[in-house]
């Protein structure tokens, strides 16, 4: 067994108590299925001697109970073999799942949503494919196979030698068809994985599609892979289409050489007409074996690649680990929310993004951030939390170097504003109180969250109120709303610290000076970094690093930096001077 | 409780769906037929194989004599290999048919999907969307290359086995045929209960995916507010209700094959029993009874099969009802009766313009304006003022519900969409990226661009010094909607992208809001230049970007409610000039004094 196989095979042996009573059934019906030619060939016997009617009922009865038990065994097999197969699709979904929610960012970063999304439907139905139905048919194939080929053997020897014949054939066709199928399947399956992320991602951002004309464009690049997967789909075809025929013609010829040596058995009476008969009914018996053969193996190669597919995701290690032994901060309670930044560097896929940034932050203190595009503000607080992960011994809060204290305390006592934040499809009160649970305390707490978010102020807006439900990721919040419902978000932890990344870059001024007093208020109790690029979001900061390329470049208060004269001085100049122009 | 409750219990008519569906197949008609023939020849002449086993008994192996017996084999050889070519033929015939008919109804799908109203994004998940175009596109995949054709081979053997039996015995064949009406039963009982049962799963998948799609995008919001636990209770139930839908499910399947299996038992009792004793008494071959043992089971194969059919027509068929609903879905609902292209300046006009979002919520409100060629408008006004809607009536991605919006004296809606959103060069608040190089994603909307012009605008919008640093610079891959970048660098891209098609006007939508300070200057300076020759419609929060524009249109509330360059509004001391007041109050309070001073003495 290759190894990707063995690693689905947990999967399945926790059902093998089920398993085991399918495959009870599956025996049962299989066998009683093989018994009726036997019937038949008796039948014939005695109507080639001339019975009476009554014991022509006989031979009907029996059929009809065989029949009978057959398809009992067939309803019961089919429920619980392929239920399992249900059962399995759904462990494997919540743990592929499970999976998603431990990697980090930087790995949605790499990896298109809709190739995942493709991974777990698509790809997890060609996996269940093969645990289930193709199981099930090879097994009744397999046990149809050994026990017609042994009746017929009981029958006449010498007839099944040369209906065997062609076998080593058979096999040989399948082997080669199978992996021929199984390695361009794999091309077909990412095919359709390329076609879901083009859709998902032209879907995400109709807006800039449509305003750039670029509908036409994006329909070529859709009708580029659509083709290609008609072209991939093609060379399978063929195969199946050799494929199938192939089987048929060696089984015919099987059928040819029991009507060419059988007859002349009958005729110089080596054997009776009902043993003709009843062989040839095996011999059709065999052919939905062989059939189903092909069938299968095309499951298994389909589910082989898919289940590898899915293996590439669940075998990714997740980046951002629990600590091996974490320190004493083990409740959200005792942090005091000091931050020290030792000596940080941090690369992004190669690219140096912060070169040395040492700060201390004392407990309820605030640091502000400010420095040109792209200098590194964003990493810088995103280390945080670990949605990257620091170097070790750079990033500490209360003397823990973050990678030692637990995620979820870590995660908790930081309340985290990004900059272009993503809220799910709910109502906005769901949204509000997403990081805690709901009851009496908390509904209040939301409401304070709310008034000082100024979300309270567009409730009038609002249809049902915070009831009203935001459609996929908030689209119809403007991104000034979608920002305060997740300052409001973050407050809800109620953080020790709180990080606002350019948190109001989209909201106005008027409703930006009314969060900020309201802040005021509530920060004094907590540790702030606010990333900005705005002075007047900064200015009151216990320290300012100003930040370029990745260097601190400045540090200091307000103050301190206007009269030092460097860049923070240049950029709150200019900023002072945009406010002189506009007075001129 | 569920938004799409409505999706689960819709009642359609299978025979109007089919008969939509089989319209697919037109286009592929020479296919079409020669699978139809193929199909035909190779049923034919499975048929004839047990017709020769018969020929054996009652020639040779009865009589006892060996004369003649090469006869059929060579016969059979014949058959055996006509039928291998034929097989081939149909299979590839028909599986490559199914490929082209989704080729055409994916590209369909998705040219609808490229047309369809911003409204309809708005209610529709991404997640559900996307389903349509992969796994039902699938479910209808099987329907052409392995059903629709097929059920005709079935069709075929089944007449061509009635006909053989009628012919050797119609007596017998009476006898096999009394089953059908238990056949007919069983299967419509089959049928109703699948069908549902096949709507509930698909619709249940459709959830999948849309939480799949939410929860990947948003893995880090959950991932910081520790709510693994909690969505995964959420993937969990709706996954459970899958399961559970499937399993329900087998149970028809479970029943429905057995049961079938067993009519054909009876089947063969009934022809022993009649059969046997119609040979006994000499009226009937013992060759032909073995034939019509042998046809019996053929019989049935094809029955079984047509209800195996089933399966697929049932997931093609709640699947084809969702992609037809997609499709019914209009693209516009207001079409004007002739096409017409501005030709002047390209004055634009707002009249008495109303929009809401939702039914009555009006975001607009009688907004009525006007902004002429070369002019430089820029909107203010605090969140939620109705702004950005603006933008999305200008460039319809929704329709007005009252008054008009006209370009040069011609409605909007007469102009051909390409030929409007041309003329526009847009910057949103909100920065898309695609995947692909920085290259692509600036040239976006156009098929070619010469590298120095590119250069030239790469470096206007002051993009280049951080595009330099990428690997491979305008050559680099961005990742998936840019997630590498800052938005601050995406700012930067969408101006160089906005600027590519060198629109007739420019429309800023709180563009300049991520840039630092810095970086905002020096595209102050750029959009400067450009402005010189071009309509402009800037949205801002600071009033710094459009306090040197022609024209200041302040909006509160869905209304217009003050209009004038920055120092006339500064004079009126309305709405304007305390946006302007609380935006720096931050500066000295002198500073705002002589403010009031400056505005004081143009006034008089």
């Amino acid at each position: 067994m290759s190894s990707p196989l063995r690693k689905l095979l947990p999967y399945v042996l926790s059902y093998r108590k089920k398993l085991a009573l399918g495959f009870v059934f599956l025996l049962v019906t299989t066998t009683i299925q093989l018994v009726s030619p036997w019937v038949l060939k008796y039948a014939i016997d005695e109507l080639m001697l001339g019975v009476t009617r009554s014991k022509l009922i006989g031979y009907a009865g029996a059929l009809l109970g065989l029949a009978v038990l057959g398809g009992a065994g067939r309803f019961f097999m089919r429920r619980i073999i392929i239920g399992v197969s249900r059962l399995i699709e759904y462990d494997l979904r919540n743990r592929f799942f499970s999976h998603l929610q431990q990697l980090s960012l930087s790995y949605y970063q790499e990896n298109r949503t809709g190739d995942l999304m493709s991974r777990a439907t698509n790809d997890l139905n060609a996996v269940r494919m093969m645990v289930g139905p193709a199981i099930m048919y090879s097994s009744t194939t397999g046990i149809t196979f050994i026990v017609a080929v042994f009746l017929m053997w009981a029958i006449s020897p010498r007839l099944t030698f040369f209906v065997l014949l062609p076998l080593p054939l058979v096999s040989l066709a399948v082997k080669s068809f199978g992996s021929a199928i199984y390695r361009r399947s794999e091309l077909i399956q990412a095919q359709l994985a390329k076609m879901s992320a083009i859709t998902q991602e032209t879907l995400t951002g109709v807006r800039v599609v449509r305003a750039y004309n670029r509908e036409a464009l994006e329909i070529e690049r859709f009708k580029d892979a659509n083709y290609e997967y008609v072209e991939r789909s093609r060379s399978v075809i063929r195969l199946q289409g050799i494929f199938y025929p192939s089987l048929a013609l060696l089984l015919g010829l099987s059928g040819l050489a029991v009507l060419a040596i059988g007859t002349r058995e009958v005729v110089s009476a080596r054997m009776s007409l009902g043993d003709f008969v009843a062989f040839n009914a095996y011999l059709m018996m065999l052919t939905w074996p062989m059939i189903a053969f092909g069938w299968v193996t095309n499951i298994l190669q389909r589910g082989l690649a898919a289940w590898k597919r899915m293996l590439d995701v669940l075998e990714t290690e997740p980046t951002i680990k629990a600590p091996v032994a974490p320190s004493i901060v083990s409740n959200v309670g005792e942090t005091k929310g000091a931050i020290t930044f030792k000596e940080l560097s941090f690369s992004y896929r190669d690219r140096p993004v912060l070169r040395n940034v040492s700060a201390v932050i004392k407990p309820g203190q605030s640091l502000g951030v400010v420095g040109p595009t792209g200098s590194g503000k964003s990493t810088l607080v995103n280390l945080l939390p670990r949605l990257f992960d620091p170097p070790e011994g750079t990033v500490f809060i209360d003397d823990h170097d973050v990678r030692d204290i637990p995620l979820a305390v870590l995660r908790g006592f930081i309340g985290y504003v990004p900059q272009e934040p993503i809220l799910f499809s709910d109502s906005i009160i769901k949204n509000v109180m997403f990081g805690s649970h709901s009851n009496k305390k908390s509904l209040d707490a939301a409401e304070q969250a709310i008034e000082i978010s100024r979300l309270d102020k567009d409730l009038q807006g609002f249809p049902k109120g915070f009831e009203t439900e935001i459609g996929e990721r908030g689209i119809t919040l403007s991104g000034g709303q979608k920002q305060r419902v997740a300052i409001a978000r973050a407050l809800m932890v109620d953080p020790k610290i709180l990080v606002l990344d350019d948190a109001l870059s989209a909201v106005d001024t008027q409703t930006e000076d009314e969060i900020f007093s309201h802040l005021h208020h509530i920060m004094r109790e907590r540790t702030s970094v606010v990333v900005s690029h705005r002075i007047s979001a900064v200015r009151d900061a216990d320290l300012i690093l100003v930040l370029e390329d990745g260097r601190v470049h400045e540090r200091g208060t307000h103050n301190e930096l206007v009269d030092a004269g460097g860049v923070y001085a240049n950029l709150y100049q200019k900023q002072q001077l945009q406010a002189e122009l506009e007075e001129s | 409780m569920m938004p799409y409750d409505d999706d689960l219990f819709t009642k359609s008519y299978d025979s109007r769906l089919m008969r939509r569906l089989l319209a697919y197949l037109r286009p592929h008609r020479v296919e079409v037929f020669i699978a139809v023939s193929a199909i035909a020849g190779h049923s034919l002449m499975q048929l004839g194989l047990p017709y020769l086993t018969k020929l054996a008994i009652d020639r040779h192996i009865m009589t006892g004599s060996l004369n003649g017996l090469e006869e059929i084999i060579i016969l059979c050889l014949v058959l055996l290999s006509s039928c291998f070519v034929l097989e081939y033929i149909e299979t590839y015939t028909m599986q490559m048919m199914g490929q082209k008919i989704m080729f055409d109804l994916r590209m369909e799908i998705y040219r609808h999907l490229q047309h369809l109203d911003l409204r309809f994004y708005d209610t529709n998940p991404v997640g559900r969307l996307m389903t349509r175009v992969t796994t039902d596109v699938d479910a209808l995949n099987e329907l052409f290359s392995s059903g629709v054709i097929s059920i005709f081979r079935d069709v075929v053997l089944l007449v061509g086995i009635m006909i053989l039996l009628l012919w050797m015995d119609w007596r017998l064949a009476l006898v096999a045929f009394s089953v059908l009406p238990l056949i007919m039963v069983v299967t419509h009982w089959f049928r109703k209960n699948a069908r549902e049962s096949y709507r509930k799963v698909r619709f249940l998948i459709a959830r999948i995916n849309t939480f799949l799609q939410e929860n990947i995008t948003g893995m880090a919001t959950v991932q910081l507010f520790r709510q693994e636990k909690n969505n995964f209770d959420k993937f969990d139930s709706v996954n459970q209700a899958h399961r559970d839908a499937n399993i329900d499910s087998i149970f028809y399947y479970a029943t429905f094959y057995p049961t079938i299996e067993f009519i054909g038992a009876l089947a063969t009792a009934l022809i022993i029993w009649f059969g046997g004793g119609w040979s006994l008494q000499g009226t009937l071959t013992l060759g032909a009874l073995v034939a019509f043992l042998q046809y019996s089971q053929r019989f049935f194969r094809p029955i079984s099969d047509l209800s195996e059919k089933f399966n697929i027509l049932q997931s093609a068929m709640a699947s084809s009802e969702r992609i037809f609903d997609l499709l019914d879905t209009p693209v516009r609902s207001a079409k004007f009766q002739e096409e017409q292209r501005p030709s002047g300046g390209g004055r634009i006009v707002f009249e008495n313009v109303w929009f809401a979002y939702n039914n009555e919520d009006y975001i607009l409100r009688d907004v009525s304006f006007a902004i002429n060629p070369g002019e430089r408008v820029g909107i203010v006004g605090s969140t939620g003022a109705g702004k950005t809607t603006l933008i999305n009536l200008l460039f319809r991605f929704y329709e007005v519900n009252k008054g008009r919006i006209t370009i040069d004296g011609i409605d909007i809606r007469s102009i051909p969409l390409d030929v409007l959103r041309e003329r526009f060069g847009l910057v949103l608040q909100d920065v898309f990226l695609f995947s692909g190089t920085v290259r692509e994603n600036i040239a976006i909307g156009k098929r070619s661009i010469e590298e120095t012009d590119l250069r030239a605008i790469v470096d206007s919008v002051n993009a280049k010094s951080f595009i330099d640093q990428l690997p491979g610079g305008l050559g680099a891959e961005l990742g998936e909607r840019g997630a590498t970048l800052s938005s601050g660098q995406k700012q930067l891209l969408s101006f160089a992208r906005a600027l590519v098609s060198s629109p007739k006007v420019l429309i800023l939508d709180e563009a300049t809001s991520n840039i630092d300070t810095e970086t905002e200057l020096l595209i102050q300076e750029a959009l400067h230049r450009l402005m010189s020759n071009r309509t402009t419609l800037a949205i801002a929060h600071r009033l710094s970007t459009v306090q040197d524009m022609d024209r200041i249109l302040v909006f509160h509330k869905g209304k217009l409610r003050e209009s004038g360059s920055h120092q006339e509004l500064l004079t009126q001391r309305g709405l304007y000039f305390k946006l302007y007041q609380l935006q720096y109050k931050d500066q000295e309070t002198d500073s705002s004094f002589s403010v009031m001073k400056t505005s004081f003495s143009s006034s008089q």
